[in-house]
């Protein structure tokens, strides 16, 4: 939770310059076959068994392009409000690559499927304001993904330096829309937070339309952010570096923090930045150079002559328009209604990635703000330690719903469900299983609980006589005692009901 | 069956009585296809037509005809009938090379659609002709596997870079080959072999397995020694395929009662100005000349017309197709299928990938590729591929205006009859300008055809004439060429590749 605290550096880039950020995020679609061919793209399965003669570019294969990766485009192009080209085509992008199998990657060049649209974001700032920022979006476009290559031998676990490679073509040839925002602007200190309100709440919006996982740890969802610094005042932007390997949201606000430190120091120093790609490292937090993108690098695109243009009959864009899903914003203003959330507490779900399974679990019979408690705190807790996403941990919303309803109903206290979430995460089975495993159960028995009242109160005398004198909060030293002598068995509220009833006051 | 059935006389026959025959059980698929396989081992050591012939495949083939029909299961159209096909075609677990080095030993796991299509029809497959490597050049000495020699002149070129299926119909080793015409690699070796070869509409026959060489200008289409027979094997070919986007999904022309119809009256027949003249041989124009006056007398009206810019289309060409090939061979890069070269185990794959395209393409390839990527690069791409591509519009548009005032447009298939081998070798610009009067409709993705209409005077070689019909009208070539045929065999007393010498 570090991050929460300023970094001193960081608040010296911001004083000294002004972040400029772009971002290029790859969706794999959740399509059932290929973008160009017929193989299936389920994740997982056997090297090289999801594979044609068109997904291998084997010569005399033709691609033929996969109507419902169109439209699955169209929709996220849709909701990101862009405009659906009439008339657009495919474009060949050609460098030589053992993981692109034609070596060349079908791709949209200058005529994208969707283009010209935003993406309203929601960031709370120093102040802690609420702020909408628009990130305007360039373009929406399709293409194949590439192989999967895997260097053994070597120390360096890239292709040179390896004794050799292998390829795994299953992912080629997976449809991938790249979302291409435009230069965003002004963000200033709170460039790191915008660019993960912006991965956050795209996936949300993808996922929201049901055409990918967008799970970014599978690579799903995959974002390159792109950072510049220009001094303050100036309007030229300075050189920018694209940082790839953000896997995870948290990283997205962390590469872009660590970047404009980097680059501040650099500049701060007298030296230029390089334009180059950058590696961000989840362990360490900051970046490292990869390739360096020159220039010089030619792709030689030109129209894909495999390929007829597509044309989207307008009538069928806007039947598509008409059957978008409730929009994650609207949703996201219904529930904040009906859970009757202030924006804080609200953004607050949003920004963890936390709305879906805040609401599986309220599906599940919990009440929203219990709901809420786990996933933000305990659980949110060990994602991040875990560098995963709350989806990801091995717990579901029923059993967290179960948990809640433990300690509801006075099984379990606070700390006791800590133990059993530990345990389902370890794989103990459901809660209940974790209980009775491990003992956990809180003591319901009253007579060892009144036995511990009752030397509490004997040792407490002063605190009794505030009680009795219409001070009932103060019967917090008590219960605490008793708390310390069961060890944490009893139920709190139990010990309170208890005390009262032997005081003979009323709560 | 029919003892009296000798080798001379199964292969002299027509793809149309063969198939006849075999219906009616005069002579078995088995017999037909060991006859021809006879015939190329006794003369394809001197035409070099094929690169692989698949004597058990194609047996094999030819009994299970013959057992269909024994069974009375109903037969294709040219049910038993052996065809030759150009190595560019994907055959499952057939060597297929693209004539390139590059591709040695490569045996496909699939059947490309025109193969499929062969099947459907219950043809037999003798093997895989020779071409220029990856059908780049006019007289397939471009070759990795050296060159095919003309049955006419065994020292002059059969034409490119479909040399190989036009001599093998010539040689009378197969009644029926396929071709692909990029630029003109069906036409014009038709045309020096005195042959039939049709360019159908662009998405006519399906692209699928075809080895690209240039995808908006590739077409499949069929050789024959008759109209007729390229009319029944065109039928066979022609057709939507859901595995090429390209293809079109349109009902497909008639062929074959365009074939039997062979009747110009009333028809408009365009001569276009810019496809004659200085350029084009004195034979080759007087020849040209009488075959328009034989439709003119057969009822026809010929129309003078001008395609002014067909001037530039052989630049154009130029620019468009080395783009698409610098693209589309770049994936012969040793990794996949095909030869590698230089994996001594320190080099990078880079390396291995420039020493296997180093050692595996041939000359005129690597200049193509150059030229290509020269196009395609940033800065010059709006200079080149895009001002081609301009061109290209107008050629079409030239097209259409002509095709608003006549049916159909002629012009010689070549400017020349066949070349000596080894002549134009060094000279690609000369060689280029075989095609000039090809190049036009590959652009534009209209039809043409070629058919022999003599011999030149100056040196006895056969002689084109090339029928261009506008898109999807791939009917009228043949309604226009079996006219013309019909005269001309009357004329003769039989088809002039009966004139060809004897191998």
């Amino acid at each position: 939770m570090s991050t929460a605290t300023v970094n001193p550096d960081f608040a010296t880039a911001i004083s000294n310059y002004d972040p400029v950020l772009g971002f290029e995020v790859h969706v794999e679609l959740s399509t059932n076959s290929k973008m160009f061919c017929g193989c299936p793209t389920d994740f997982g399965a056997a090297p090289n068994t999801h594979v044609c003669p068109t997904c291998v570019g084997l010569p005399g294969s033709l691609p033929v392009v996969n109507e419902a990766a169109v439209e699955a485009t169209i929709k996220i192009g849709l909701a990101l409000n862009c405009d659906i080209a009439e008339w657009c085509r495919f474009a060949r992008k050609n460098y030589f690559y053992p993981d692109m199998p034609k070596d060349y990657q079908i791709s949209q060049y200058d005529e994208p499927l969707c283009s010209n649209g935003y993406l309203d974001v929601d960031v709370v700032d120093e102040a802690g304001e609420h702020r909408t920022v628009r990130v305007e979006i360039e373009r929406v476009h399709m293409e194949e993904d590439t192989g999967k290559l895997l260097h053994t031998g070597g120390d360096t676990g890239r292709i040179h330096g390896a004794d050799y490679s292998l390829v795994d073509y299953n992912r080629a040839g997976v449809p991938l829309i790249e979302i291409v925002t435009k230069t965003i602007e002004g963000t200033g200190a709170l460039a790191p937070e915008v660019g993960k309100a912006y991965v956050t709440q795209l996936r949300e919006l993808v996922r929201s339309l049901n055409v990918s996982d967008v799970r970014m740890e599978q690579g799903s969802l995959r974002c390159d952010a792109n950072v510049s610094l220009m001094p303050k005042g100036a309007s030229e932007w300075g050189t920018r570096t694209e940082t790839k390997n953000v896997n995870s949201l948290r990283s997205v606000e962390r590469a872009i923090r660590s970047e404009i430190i980097r680059q501040a120091e650099v500049l701060d120093a007298g030296g230029t930045i390089t334009q180059e790609t950058r590696h961000f490292h989840e362990t360490t937090g900051d970046t490292t150079p990869g390739r360096e993108k020159s220039d010089a690098e030619d792709y030689r695109y030109f129209p894909e002559p495999d390929l007829i243009p597509i044309a989207a009959d307008p009538q069928w864009v806007e039947q598509l328009r008409a059957a978008l899903p409730e929009a994650p914003s609207l949703r996201l203003g219904r529930l904040q209604k009906e859970w009757g959330l202030s924006d804080f507490d609200m953004l607050a779900v949003v920004s963890s990635g936390a709305v879906d399974v805040v609401v599986a679990t309220v599906d599940a019979g919990a009440d929203q703000a219990a709901a809420r408690k786990w996933w933000l705190g305990e659980l949110t807790r060990i994602a991040n330690s875990e560098g995963v996403e709350l989806e990801a941990l091995a717990i579901t919303p029923t059993q967290v719903a179960r948990v809640v309803a433990l300690v509801e109903d006075g099984s379990l206290n606070d700390k006791l469900a800590r133990k059993v979430i530990e345990g389902v995460l370890a794989g103990e089975g459901e809660p209940d299983d974790v209980v009775a495993a491990r003992g956990l159960a809180v003591v319901s028995d009253d007579g060892p609980l009144i036995a511990a009242i009752d030397e509490a109160i004997a040792a407490n005398p002063d605190v009794v006589e505030k009680i009795a004198g219409g001070k009932p909060q103060a019967a917090g030293v008590i219960v605490g005692s008793v708390m310390k002598a069961t060890r944490g068995q009893a139920d709190a509220g139990r010990v309170r009901e208890l005390l009262f009833e032997k005081l003979g006051v009323d709560a | 069956m029919s003892a009296t059935t000798g080798a001379m006389h199964l292969t002299r026959r027509s793809a149309t009585e063969l198939a006849t025959a075999i219906a009616a059980g005069e002579v078995t698929a088995r017999e037909v296809t060991d006859e021809h396989l006879a015939r190329i081992d006794a003369v394809d050591g001197s035409i070099h037509a094929f690169l692989h012939v698949d004597y058990e495949g194609a047996r094999a083939q030819a009994d299970a005809v013959d057992a269909k029909r024994a069974a009375g299961g109903p037969l294709g159209p040219l049910a038993g009938v052996p065809v030759a096909l150009k190595d560019v075609f994907t055959q499952k677990g057939v060597p297929t090379t693209a004539g390139s080095r590059i591709l040695e030993g490569w045996r496909p796991p699939y059947d490309s659609t025109v193969v499929s299509r062969l099947r459907d029809a219950d043809c037999v497959i003798l093997g895989k002709t020779n071409m220029d490597e990856f059908a780049m050049g006019s007289s397939t000495e471009h070759s990795g596997y050296g060159p095919t020699h003309n049955p006419w002149d065994t020292d002059r070129i059969p034409g490119g870079s479909g040399g190989g299926s036009a001599a093998a119909v010539a040689a009378f080793e197969a009644p029926l080959a396929i071709g692909t015409d990029t630029g003109g690699s069906i036409r014009q070796p038709a045309s020096v072999t005195g042959t039939v070869g049709v360019k159908p509409t662009y998405g006519g026959v399906s692209r699928f397995g075809l080895i690209a060489l240039a995808s908006s200008l590739d077409q499949a289409g069929p050789c024959a020694r008759s109209v007729m027979d390229a009319a029944l094997l065109h039928q066979a070919l022609a057709g939507h395929d859901p595995k090429d986007s390209t293809s079109l999904d349109l009902e497909v022309p008639d062929v074959v009662a365009a074939a039997k119809r062979a009747d110009v009256r009333g028809m408009r027949i365009g001569l276009v100005s810019q496809l004659s003249g200085d350029g084009y041989q004195p034979g080759v124009r007087q020849r040209f000349d009488e075959a328009v006056e034989i439709l003119t007398n057969l009822g026809a009206e010929p129309v003078e017309v001008s395609c002014p810019n067909f001037e530039y289309a052989l630049a154009a060409y130029y620019l468009i197709l080395p783009s698409e090939a610098s693209s589309n061979l770049a994936r012969f890069d040793g990794m996949r299928f095909g030869i590698r070269v230089g994996d001594d185990g320190d080099a990078n794959v880079e390396e291995v990938m420039s020493a296997t395209r180093a050692a595996g393409f041939g000359d005129e390839v690597k200049r193509r590729i150059m030229l290509g990527t020269y196009a395609l690069s940033s800065g010059y791409y709006d200079a080149y591929y895009g001002q081609a591509q301009k061109v290209r519009t107008l050629i079409a548009r030239d097209f259409d205006a002509a095709f608003s005032e006549v049916d159909v447009l002629l012009s010689p298939t070549a400017p020349t009859t066949a070349f000596k081998l080894g002549e134009k070798l060094d000279d690609p610009l000369a060689m280029y300008l075989n095609d000039v009067a090809t190049i036009p409709v590959n652009l534009a993705g209209n039809a043409a055809m070629s058919l022999p209409i003599g011999l030149a005077p100056e040196d006895g070689l056969p002689v084109g004439l090339q029928i261009m019909a506008p898109s999807m009208a791939d009917d009228r070539l043949y309604n226009v060429g079996a006219a013309l045929e019909t005269a001309l065999r009357d004329k003769w007393g039989h088809l002039l590749i009966e004139e060809a010498p004897a191998l």
